[in-house]
């Protein structure tokens, strides 16, 4: 590092200015993350934070799985309840629906209902057998954004019900917060439920608490005619969830690639400014593995600077915009990108500064 | 040690055929003795030196430091680079310093290319320093030195290996005549006092009334009757 270090004093702009470059791209890669992982929550923590192992959709195996389109029928839902790998099946209805509290100003907001049997273990903290005929379950999402707490009455798509407990976390399905309503309500909403009911689709999905190996998961499916999925794959049915995630992801793929070029642009520029002085020390005996280290060592330390102050910058934007944005602020959403910005960036550099090695000495004697 | 050149011959292919750079050359430099290698331009003195120095393997024939072999047919770059770190003091036409280190700092780079540290070899670096007249220049940056000092610095830069064997390029061809012959009067003056082995190119007679011997090069081979130089 003892070249590495010199330069770095010597040429002190031209490094702040690839530092800086780096910052930015640091910024935007860890924001990016940051939002996506937010987004992620906003579309799915309901889902994937349900205290079930799976979810039963009414599709056959292969099937492109939907909760839009899902509607399992009550033999489906039985079907699973009876076998004997199963502990527990609980029918859940999922429908975005208009909700508003008249007495907090009118405000009508989207909501996602959840439709539960009464005393369900789908409720978060217990508070299952707060859902009963006339009442509703508010997630605190729900309950800020129309204005109602506990002993409050809210209109959900019609329908006058009592809040009868705000659950303390947060469950958000398709950007929408969550509220969980009895199964005969829910049903009551719409093309769900209605006469239906008795012989018809009960719900749209089956949840299911079960310690059960995929192959008899498939013979379950193949019996109730599902498709069993696992929480995290559910996530996937989630309308948008797939082409958002999948969006925000590519574009965080192209910024690490974008970056690890500029990189290896900046130490390709820069490697060949020095071959002069390359030729020189390789003449005076320095041995090109050294030179490659001292100039990966130089790539390194600005990397590390760069998309350390990038990330920190990143993290106190999503830490401050936390209210207004779906950001998540962990090691994960930071830490890893981070990490991946000075791999890759070291890649990129170590590509330019290999042509150290083609780097004849004998250039030392000619006059330059 | 002495430097011996024996036999060495270069040949550089040349479109269809080939070029002989150098033919069949033998030339001793006794240790504390500076030989002046003369000749018109294209005649191979750059490249005579490039053999000795390592940075070229000979077509034919060897380079020899006392009984060791640091250059021959077949020799690989990375033990030609040991041989110089060794053994070998090297300087250029131009003083070839690097832009960012100061003068201290091109004397100390010489200790780190041996694994050392550089503060190991301060004293060292200072002492060489004010050798070749620049005690008081240590801090600054090549930019900021005379063209003749920096050719002192690149001479101290040499010297730092303690070499058996210092190589040196036309040290003089941007430099005036009084400075020219200056540097050529440091170079041999240093290297009687370490008894170092010095083998100096050069086109300028003007500047080298202090050198031991002088060897004329013509078409690649030494002119017979001053090919033999030591000392006495």
């Amino acid at each position: 590092m003892f070249l590495a270090l010199r330069d770095l004093r010597h040429a002190r702009g031209r490094f702040t200015l690839m530092t800086v470059v780096l910052v930015l791209v640091t910024v935007l890669v860890t924001f990016l993350s940051s939002l996506t992982a937010g987004l992620a929550r906003a579309s799915t923590s309901a889902v994937t934070d349900l205290p079930a192992d799976r979810l039963a959709f009414a599709e056959p195996a292969g099937a492109a799985l939907s909760f839009t389109g899902s509607q399992v029928s009550r033999a489906q839902w039985q079907a699973w309840g009876a076998r004997a790998d199963v502990s527990r099946a609980e029918p859940l209805g999922v429908a975005t629906v208009r909700a508003s509290a008249p007495g907090a100003g009118g405000t009508t907001e989207a909501v996602t209902a959840y439709g539960v049997l009464p005393g369900s273990r789908l409720v978060p903290a217990g508070r299952g057998d707060d859902v009963r005929a006339g009442t509703v379950v508010v997630s605190r999402g729900a309950a800020s954004d129309l204005g109602a707490g506990a002993g409050d009455t809210v209109d959900v798509q019609g329908r006058s019900l009592r809040v009868a407990a705000v659950a303390a976390s947060d469950a958000e399905f398709s950007h929408t917060p969550v509220v969980w309503v009895g199964l005969d309500t829910w049903q009551s909403f719409g093309a769900h439920g209605g006469e239906a009911r008795a012989t018809g689709p009960v719900a749209t999905v089956v949840a299911l608490w079960t310690s059960a190996d995929d192959t008899a998961l498939a013979a379950g499916d193949a019996a109730a005619g599902t498709q069993t999925v696992t929480l995290p794959e559910a996530r996937s049915a989630v309308s948008s969830f797939t082409a958002e995630n999948l969006s925000l992801t590519v574009m965080q793929a192209f910024l690490l690639a974008i970056s690890a070029l500029v990189v290896g642009a900046f130490f390709t520029v820069w490697t060949m400014n020095r071959a002069g002085d390359l030729a020189v020390v390789k003449a005076l005996g320095g041995s090109t593995a050294s030179l490659v280290r001292d100039a990966l060592g130089q790539a390194v330390l600005v990397l590390v600077a760069g998309v350390g102050v990038g990330a920190a910058l990143a993290a106190c934007a999503a830490a401050l915009a936390r209210d207004a944005i779906p950001v998540v602020l962990d090691a994960a959403t930071f830490g890893v990108p981070a990490a991946l910005l000075v791999a890759l960036g070291t890649v990129g550099a170590a590509a330019a500064v290999w042509r150290i090695a083609r780097i004849d000495p004998h250039a030392a004697l000619q006059a330059r | 040690m002495d430097l011996h050149l024996d036999h060495v011959t270069l040949v550089y292919p040349d479109g269809a055929g080939t070029l002989t750079a150098v033919d069949d050359v033998s030339l001793t430099v006794a240790a504390g003795m500076t030989t002046a290698l003369l000749g018109p331009s294209g005649a191979g003195k750059s490249s005579l030196l490039a053999v000795a120095a390592g940075l070229t393997p000979p077509t034919a024939g060897a380079v020899l430091v006392g009984d060791a072999v640091v250059n021959a047919p077949g020799t690989r770059a990375r033990d030609a680079a040991r041989a110089r770190l060794a053994h070998v003091g090297l300087v250029f036409q131009q003083p070839q310093l690097l832009g960012s280190l100061t003068a201290l700092e091109q004397l100390e780079l010489t200790a780190v290319l041996r694994g050392r540290r550089p503060s190991s070899a301060r004293g060292r670096a200072r002492e060489l320093l004010a050798a070749v007249g620049l005690e008081h220049e240590e801090r600054r940056l090549p930019a900021a030195l005379s063209g003749g000092q920096r050719q002192r610095v690149a001479i101290a830069r040499a010297l730092m290996g303690e070499p058996d064997v210092l190589l040196v390029d036309e040290p003089t061809s941007a430099l005036d005549t009084a400075r020219g012959t200056a540097v050529v009067r440091l170079v041999t003056t240093l290297a009687r006092e370490r008894g170092i082995a010095t083998l100096l190119v050069s086109h300028d007679e003007d500047t080298l009334g202090d050198v031991d011997a002088r060897v004329h090069l013509v078409d690649g081979r030494l002119t017979p009757s001053l090919a033999l130089t030591g000392p006495g």
